[in-house]
């Protein structure tokens, strides 16, 4: 039988340790949904999402009164709407019209995000996905719920450079359409390499058209109990360090596949996947970076930052993967600079720079995150600050991505407020010097060849 | 056998268990196993019950006790007894 110090410690990590489940996320499919007359599509995919999820957010609610666990956010992704929207929109302005609606189906239902505004064009765009990839800063200006995803390139297909090119332009044109917000609009618009069909983190999701015809997705978090129950380890080898990471690891995936199970059994709807991430908060003790410091670097940032973290990432995999049936989505810790203190402070301090940032992404997920860059940075520099990720992950077989906001009328030295869970970011500065000529050269960069691994 | 955790945790004083306990066996809820401690002053205290036989829902009587809590001057906490055996046995 359970004993006091059992729930004790389990109940410390919740409410002292901030541990969470991050999110539940409904894949929906809207495959079924397809038409070619605008208006009909429009309302089939708003009918289909709120029925499918009409009890997600209550649900969620019963769950967390239950088991007494925060579920922080309750999400929905759906097929991407370059697939969906193929038939009926002929025009950019007619697939903001599905941007619109799915906003509206959020908001009914409940969902803070609803994620799958997105194209898979890692080889090639089709007219209906170039149509939608110039529609996303409309469609995002206009929207609020909205997030969008562009898949660029993959370690099968390479990376199509014209996509990038174009990514950059967007992005940019995002950030102009919501200067108001700070650019806010790019906080809801990651470009990817290798994106994963199950991801339920934001604003990535996206349902891929691989999955079922509704699924449930979790994704745990706990970056707090992780940094405290390696305070216990402080000064021991790597043995130790490492063995304490899974141990933990494995309890807050327990959580995860808990919650997953009673949310897939209350809807009944199958459940997917439960994503090993550690993501954090702004909150104070929510900090991946916080976590490495704790392994030993002064600062986020110093040499060996990329060994801690390669270790963290590793260990947090093993211990998670016994304690759920299915892993799946992006699995690695997250880390974002905005949604994440010690980020914060190792960028303020100058500790932490874009390329050091880059080189951390080659071991775990997912990418260049949350990263708010001066305004007048040219579309072509973020286009190769886009290939140069989508590169790291064609080479590597992993998921990685770009999530970077330009932010109009801001420059170095300068902090945009996000607010909420996406926090607020110091400018850093990019590299000066131009690579307008390689991405402007058209076409794709060929798949990686598969052997002589050096 | 539908188990659930209560958890008492806050300042010490006359009257605790046997405030809860009365709450619960008013509702037909078994008490299963009872632990507690006093540390630095403080009451901590786990009850494993049995809610089987209890005609409320699990979300009335979660926030029921947690008033009485409140009476009290304590925290009271229910939670379904899964959360904590997932985590702590394989």
């Amino acid at each position: 039988m359970l004993n006091i110090f059992e729930v004790n410690e389990t109940n410390k990590m919740i409410e002292q340790e901030l541990l969470d489940v991050r999110t539940i996320t409904l894949g929906i499919s809207l495959l079924d949904c397809c038409d070619s007359d605008l208006e009909r599509l429009n309302q089939k995919i708003y009918e289909k999402i709120t029925a499918t999820a009409k009890n997600l957010v209550s649900v969620g609610k019963e769950i967390e009164r239950d088991f007494g666990i925060p579920i922080v956010n309750k999400r929905i992704s759906v097929t991407p709407i370059g697939l969906v929207g193929a038939s009926a929109c002929k025009k950019t302005e007619d697939f903001v019209t599905i941007a619109k609606t799915l906003d509206r189906a959020a908001k009914e239902v409940g969902v803070n995000f609803i994620g799958g505004y997105s194209a898979l064009v890692s080889k090639g765009m089709t007219m209906a996905e170039q149509n939608l990839i110039r529609s996303i800063p409309e469609a995002l200006a206009s929207t609020e719920r909205v997030c969008s995803s562009v898949n660029v390139g993959s370690t099968k297909t390479g990376i199509d450079m014209d996509a990038v090119a174009l990514m950059g332009q967007i992005v940019k044109e995002t950030a102009i359409a919501t200067e108001k917000q700070d650019s806010l609009g790019c906080a809801k618009l990651v470009v990817f390499c290798n994106a994963p069909d199950d991801n339920p983190f934001m604003a990535g999701a996206f349902h891929g058209v691989t999955e079922a015809d509704a699924i449930i997705n979790v994704g745990v978090s706990g970056p707090g109990v992780v940094k405290k129950a390696i305070e216990a380890a402080r000064g021991e080898n790597f043995e130790i360090l490492c063995e304490t990471i899974k141990k933990t690891a494995f309890k807050i995936t327990r959580v995860g596949q808990l919650v997953a199970q009673e949310a897939s059994k209350r809807l009944g709807i199958p459940f997917g996947i439960i994503d090993l991430s550690l993501a954090p908060t702004p909150a104070v003790g929510d900090s991946v970076a916080e976590i490495l410091e704790e392994i030993g670097l002064e600062r986020v940032g110093a040499p060996g930052t990329t060994a801690a973290l390669a270790m963290l990432n590793d260990q947090v995999k093993k211990g998670g993967v016994m304690a759920s049936s299915y892993v799946g989505g992006l699995s690695g810790a997250f880390i974002p600079v905005s949604e994440d203190q010690g980020m914060i402070d190792a960028v303020s301090a100058g500790a932490l720079t874009i390329e050091k940032l880059e080189a951390m992404t080659c071991v775990c997920s997912v990418g260049l995150d949350m990263i708010a860059v001066p305004g007048d940075t040219s579309p072509a520099t973020i286009s190769g600050i886009i290939a140069d990720e989508a590169a790291i992950g064609m080479v590597n077989q992993k998921t990685t991505a770009v999530r970077i906001i330009p932010v109009i009328g801001k420059t170095v030295g300068d902090t945009v407020e996000f607010g909420g869970l996406l926090g607020y970011a110091p400018v850093m500065p990019v590299n000066p010097y131009s690579c307008e000529a390689f991405v402007t050269r058209g076409g794709r960069i060929p798949a990686p060849i598969h052997s002589f691994k050096n | 056998m539908n188990r659930t955790i209560i958890t008492v945790v806050g300042k010490d004083t006359v009257g605790i268990i046997a405030r809860i306990c009365t709450y619960l066996a008013d509702n037909k809820v078994n008490i299963l196993d009872i632990s507690q401690t006093i540390v630095q002053g403080f009451f901590n205290m786990m009850m494993i019950v049995d809610t089987d036989s209890s005609e409320k829902p699990f979300g009335q009587m979660a926030d029921e006790l947690e008033n009485l809590g409140d009476e009290i001057g304590v925290k009271v906490k229910c939670q379904r007894e899964e959360i904590f055996t997932k985590m702590h046995r394989i």
